[in-house]
This record gives C-alpha cells, structure tokens and sequence, in this order.
C-alpha cells in the first residue's frame, strides 16, 4: 500500500471496557506538515495520539507512521517508537536523573550510542532548546518551562520523524508558556512533522498547516486554522470555539 | 549484681568466643539480606506482570511466608528436610528460610516502591524506545528504592536481629556463642555482652533511619 502521507490513520476504534473512546479516526498528515488537534475534554485527543505510538492499542484500525505498519504484530515496536517523539503535558523528566541524563538515556541505550557520542548529542539537543547551560541540573532544579524543553530535547535527540505534543504548555505558568511555544515554532521552522493537541489558539493561528476539531470519538471537521476558527461548518466546532475564545 | 553480670574476669575468658559469634552474625547478615533482597526483587518484578497467572500463585506466596512465623519455618527446613533426604546443616536452612521469608516482606516493600513510580514514568521511557526491562531498570527501579529507602532499611534492621534464630539450629552466631559461653562459665555475663554488641551493631542503623524517616517526612511537607 504505497502512501506519501508520513501518517496515515484509518478507521482507528478504541474501546475502554464498554467505553467507545474512538470512533472510527482517519488522520493523515503530511511531511513537515504541522497538525493542530482541538476538542473538548474526553473527546479522544489523547488517546489518539498515545495509539499513534502504540502507547494504547487501538481495538481496531490500521496506523503507518513513516511507511512502519504499527499495528503488525511483527513490527519491532521499540524501534518504531524511536521516530515517533512524544511531549507530554506533566512533562515525565526521569527525576533522578539530570537534563543529560534524561536526553542520553535512550540515546545509549536504544540507539546504541557510546557514552561520549551520545553526550555530544545530548548536549546539541539541549543547546536547540536554549538549554545547554542547564545540563548537570536536575528537573526539581528547573522551572517547568525549562523542563518541558528538556524533555522536547529527549525526544528530538532521537532524530524523530513525526512529533506528538499532548498539551504541552497545560502546566505550565502563563510567563512560561512562550518559552516552549517558541521552541516549538524552531521546530517547526526546521521542517519537524508535528501533531499537537493544545488550546493554544495563538499558535495555532500563525504555525498550524491544518486544525482538527475532534468530538465525541470523532472528526468533526479540519481545515486551514483560518477556516476552522472564523467560518467553522459544524455547530458543534462553532459553539466549541465561542467557548474558548470567551476565555 | 555486678559480679553476676558484669564479671570482668568472665568478659576476658568470654571474649574470642563472643568475637566469633560476632563474626558469624555479621556473616549471616551478609549473605541472608543480599539473598532477601534479591527474593524481593525477584517478587517485585513478576508481580509487576498484572498477568492472573503470575499474579495469583505470587500473592499466595507473599501471604504464605509472611503469615508464617520465621522461627517454625526454619525448625521446620531444619527438622524436617532431612526427612525429605536432605541434610542442609543450620547454616544453610537459614539461608533459605531467610530467602522465603524476608524476601516476601522486601517483595512487598519493592512492589509499593515500583507502585509510586508514576506511570508518565515509564511511558516517557517507552515513548523513546526503551523496553519494559529498560523502563524497569533505568527509570522506576531508581526511584522506587529511593522512595521506600526507609522501609527497606527497617526491614534489613529486623532481618539483621532476625539472625539470632540461627542459635535455634545450631548457626553459631552471636547469641548461641554467647550462651555456649555462659554454659561453660556458670555467668550469664557473656549475655549482657552479646546485648551489648547487638545494640552497638544496630544502634547506627536506627540513627540512620531515623534520619532518613525526618528527610522522607519534610520532603512530604
Ligand atoms: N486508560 C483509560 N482507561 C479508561 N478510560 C480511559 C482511559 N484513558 C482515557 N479514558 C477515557 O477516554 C475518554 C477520552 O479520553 P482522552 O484522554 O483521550 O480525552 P482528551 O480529549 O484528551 O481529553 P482532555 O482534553 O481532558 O485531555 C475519556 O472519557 C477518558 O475518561
Ligand atoms: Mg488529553
């Protein structure tokens, strides 16, 4: 099945015991191209994501991330998942560890690299995200900013093709936001394929390629940040989009 | 009174015997608390396979030797083993006794230690590649011993005073050499030495993790 789509979702169901999460999700996404995801709580944001590197198994459905079927029992998982990077919203720095640690953990110990080449690239990781000077700090010894940069240094010191962002700047204090937003956009500009779930409309206005409104398990209906924010067809988007303009 | 339990005289006869049970408590110590760590481990780590089957048998077992009392068990491996074709020696079945029965207390502490681990924890690892076994060993096994350091320091105390049963069987450690000393002396001096030697030996322990127990509590804080 030949595909130029770096990924391609189909007919994604997701089951929790009786609860229907995913309904049935086509997501494909374009090289370089950055997909922004919005909906309201629960309505599956997530959990898509978290199947898109199998962090859940979806109940059905058939997912390629960089020409890898991720559902092929076959598929050497681990080593799919090195270029699929993943941000999560509590950030999940290993605390124990200090901001190289964190960025040469998997370097070492999935990529194979020795001791001091992964350093060299650990420290470039961080020096992308502004942070070369913090590399001997622990997380407790940076603000959450810092360490949600961090942890984005994790995931592209693997030299990821695709990006997931679950909500990255939730946590985060207001002062502390642009920080990350702005790290983000770098990537952005360097070509990085990004899928971000995130409300924040800002951003997606000026960085997104395309805006998904998800509800209730289901796309509802995608576009141009433009269309979808000023001239939404759905109801449902309409009212979602009153709601967190009015915020 | 002083005669009878702070006989000098009786001290300086008693002496190399005390040391020798001395010797073969700390001994003890060092091969049953490597072993009921590693027990514990063990435990710890299948129990982290939510599968039915490992989890039910793994339960029963915990229960089993933790419900059992540590002194039976062993009369019971000691007494009974031979029975079975099996002449372990004293030493030997409380090793084992040891691995059966502070193994399970250190499973348990290791398992409420991997529990506190957050599980962001381990997807962060998995999300960049790293195995189950990678996650378990880079990322939550280094917190989860941080986070019950004062548990497992507790547990080792208990083990470490647990190692007097060994006179039970015959293991000639600190106790049963300090009785053997008192038989031959008519003076229950040689006693008062090995309670001595006992509280010196676990009295830095007890500081130790007294402080650990304030750093865990204002850490809390
Ligand atoms: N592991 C799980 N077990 C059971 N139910 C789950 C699990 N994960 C998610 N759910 C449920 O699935 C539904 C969708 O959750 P999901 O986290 O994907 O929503 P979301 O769109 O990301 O919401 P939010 O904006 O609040 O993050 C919710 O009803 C949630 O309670
Ligand atoms: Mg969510």
């Amino acid at each position: 099945m030949a595909t130029n789509h770096i990924v391609d979702a189909r007919a994604i169901h997701k089951h929790f015991g009786t609860l229907h999460v995913l309904k049935g999700v086509d997501l494909k996404v374009d090289e370089r191209e950055l997909v922004f995801i919005i909906g309201p709580s629960g309505s599956g944001k997530s959990t898509l994501l978290r199947c898109l590197n199998r962090l859940e198994d979806p109940s059905s459905g058939s997912i390629m991330v960089d020409g890898i079927d991720m559902l092929n029992p076959k598929t050497d998982i681990n080593h799919a998942r090195r270029r699929i990077g993943m941000v999560f919203q509590s950030f999940n720095l290993y605390p124990h560890m200090t901001a190289l640690g964190n960025v040469t953990l998997a370097l070492r110990n999935v990529a194979g690299k020795a001791r001091a080449e992964a350093e060299v690239l650990g420290r470039a990781a961080l020096e992308r995200v502004g942070l070369a000077d913090r590399a001997d700090h622990t997380p407790g010894q940076l603000s959450g900013g810092q360490q949600q940069r961090v942890a984005i240094a994790r995931s592209i010191a693997l030299e990821p093709r695709v990006m997931l962002f679950d909500e990255p700047t939730s946590a985060l204090d207001p002062e502390l936001v642009g920080s990350v937003l702005e790290v983000m956009r770098g990537l952005r500009e360097s070509g990085m394929t990004m899928i971000v779930v995130s409300h924040e409309m800002g951003f997606a206005r000026n960085a997104a390629d395309r805006v998904v409104f998800m509800d209730d398990g289901l796309i509802v209906e995608q576009g141009p940040p433009a269309a979808i924010f000023e001239n939404p067809t759905h109801e449902r988007t309409r009212a979602f989009i009153g709601q967190i303009q009015r915020h | 009174m002083i005669e009878a339990f702070f006989n000098i005289e009786i001290m300086k006869a008693a002496w190399p015997i005390v040391l020798t049970g001395l010797w073969n408590t700390i001994l003890l110590s060092l091969i049953v608390v490597p072993l009921g760590l590693l027990g514990g481990l063990i435990l710890a780590l299948l129990a982290s396979i939510r599968h039915p089957l490992v989890r039910w048998p793994l339960m029963a077992w915990v229960d089993f030797f933790r419900a059992f009392p540590p002194l039976v068990l062993l009369v019971l491996l000691f007494a009974g083993l031979p029975f079975a074709g099996l002449e372990l020696g004293g030493f030997a079945c409380v090793a084992i006794a040891f691995f059966l029965n502070t193994g399970s207390y250190y499973g348990e502490i290791f398992r409420a230690g991997i529990d506190s681990v957050p599980a962001g924890q381990v997807e962060a690892a998995r999300s960049t590649g790293l195995t189950r076994m990678q996650a378990m060993r880079y990322v939550v096994l280094p917190q989860a011993v941080r986070n019950v350091m004062p548990d497992l320091l507790s547990n080792t105390l208990e083990v470490v005073k647990l190692t007097s049963l060994g006179s039970v069987v015959a293991v000639p450690e600190l106790l049963y050499e300090a009785r053997q000393a008192q038989s031959i002396t008519y003076n229950p001096t040689p006693i008062v030495m090995a309670a001595v030697i006992y509280f010196l030996l676990l009295w830095p322990l007890v500081r130790l993790l007294s402080r650990l127990e304030n750093r865990a509590l204002a850490g809390r804080r």
